[in-house]
């Protein structure tokens, strides 16, 4: 594992921290500017996760919960990609944990009342561990749109959570994969919270024919890009490069 | 001309109110698929160095604690090594995860008082953890640092020395409420407004 200063955050992409039209963020968003750091070994290290971790059915959110040969209801999907950082290079042994709704837009919390029903096989979680190249794949069922407290009437486009490690700390990531062709993408106020149409779209994962098995499930494709890290012959470490 | 090739990083959207499904499934009640949340302990009965005891809770502009949010701890064993290094504690993970408590919002996580790290240029810096803050309302995961109160350490601190208001140092460094047991508690807004940073 090589350590170096990783490349800074371009904060142009990301959404900044308070976006009224996300009215929780109004309360939760410092005032105050981030304070600019220079990257030291406490965010350039990061927790270590092995492939053991991971159960067989972790990353096949259709039967990871369901009752013994049962499966989850909806239609389903595969989720595969690449975790990369920005240098282009495959980050392996990524640690990727998801959740998500149900085929009828409803989580299994306590604290969800939306009116559709649970599916008694659905949990909504899964993870998995990118291989050798940085690759990683899931399968589950494509999630719903669900009505949220926010204006009166917001939607959340169908969205899958992603929570991504890559080798550092400070790569740490969460981010949401949205659905090629969702009519409600470009009005909802989370999605709104990045300004940047470009970067959007890196959010919304096409639907891939190639990949889909046929008469069983569809696939889509989602590439994640972490940080990358600077690595010249000019930079002056204690630990060399 | 010719053009950088690099990549852009995918952009960040909030954990939001479910982020405990995901990350914290037992935690959330979802018992049946992982056999334990990952990051719920640092430490096991043989880790070396100085058994303590972290809490705190995270408090939104109007004074409301957050019973939603969820925290990753990330620090070196008590000689100042990261987990994965040569010579490391290899019984010590060095990251937790906890959410606060679902009524109350407190959090808290058995660990060991880390030891000290080089900055940059080889100085060391004061014993520290390092924080990384997610919930609803929250867009993209916030970044700060728990220091030690009374540390002989934290004076000539490479970090913290370069903080040009030094009359707001003092959020980030935690209280021993008793021996062994530090409070950080972390105000997302207002006068006492934590140092988050972009590092």
């Amino acid at each position: 594992m090589s350590d170096g200063p990783l490349f800074h955050r371009n904060r142009d992409r990301h959404p900044k921290a308070l976006t009224p039209d996300y009215k929780t963020s109004v309360v939760r968003s410092p005032q105050k500017a981030l304070l600019s750091m220079p990257t030291t070994l406490s965010e350039e290290a990061g927790p270590v996760f092995g492939h053991d971790i991971i159960g067989a059915h972790d990353n096949d959110l259709i039967v990871n919960y369901a009752a013994a040969g049962e499966m989850a209801i909806g239609q389903r999907i595969i989720v595969h990609g690449r975790v990369l950082d920005e240098n282009g290079r495959g980050v392996p042994n990524a640690l990727i944990e998801v959740w998500q709704a149900n085929a009828g837009g409803r989580y299994r919390h306590a604290k969800e009342g939306y009116i559709a029903p649970l599916d008694p096989n659905f949990g909504g979680c899964g993870r998995t561990i990118t291989d050798d190249q940085g690759g990683y794949s899931f399968r589950t069922i494509k999630p719903g749109a669900y009505p949220w407290p926010n204006g009166v009437n917001d939607w959340r486009p169908a969205h899958i959570h992603f929570s991504v490690f890559g080798h550092s700390f400070g790569q740490r990531l969460i981010t949401q994969m949205y659905f090629e062709g969702d009519p409600l993408i470009p009005l909802c106020p989370i999605v709104r919270t990045i300004t940047d149409a470009e970067a959007v779209s890196q959010l919304v994962a096409p639907l891939d024919m190639n990949n889909t098995v046929p008469m069983d499930a569809r696939a889509y494709h989602f590439d994640i890009v972490l940080r990358g890290r600077r690595s010249t012959m000019f930079e002056n470490r204690i630990e060399g490069n | 001309m010719q053009r950088l090739t690099h990549l852009h990083e995918s952009p960040s959207q909030t954990a939001g109110p479910y982020v405990h499904i995901g990350c914290v499934p037992n935690f959330a009640g979802i018992t049946d698929v992982y056999e334990a949340d990952l990051g719920a302990a640092m430490v096991t009965d043989n880790t070396k160095g100085e058994r303590i005891t972290v809490t705190g809770t995270v408090f939104d502009g109007t004074g409301t604690p957050l019973r939603d949010a969820m925290m990753e701890l990330w620090q070196a064993d008590a000689q100042g090594l990261y987990p994965g290094r040569d010579g490391a504690d290899p019984t010590f993970t060095g990251w937790g995860r906890t959410a606060g408590d679902a009524e109350t919002g407190q959090w808290s996580m058995e660990t060991v008082r880390p030891g000290p790290v080089p900055f940059t240029d080889g100085r060391m810096m004061a014993p520290h953890i390092s924080i990384w803050l997610v919930a609803r309302g929250i867009n993209i995961g916030l970044q700060t640092r728990m220091y030690f109160p009374g540390d002989p350490m934290l004076g000539d601190d490479p970090w913290l020395t370069r903080i040009e208001h030094q009359n707001r140092v003092p959020t980030l460094i935690a209280q021993e409420t008793t021996p062994g047991t530090f409070k950080f508690d972390i105000h997302l807004q207002g006068p006492d407004e934590t140092i988050f940073f972009d590092v």
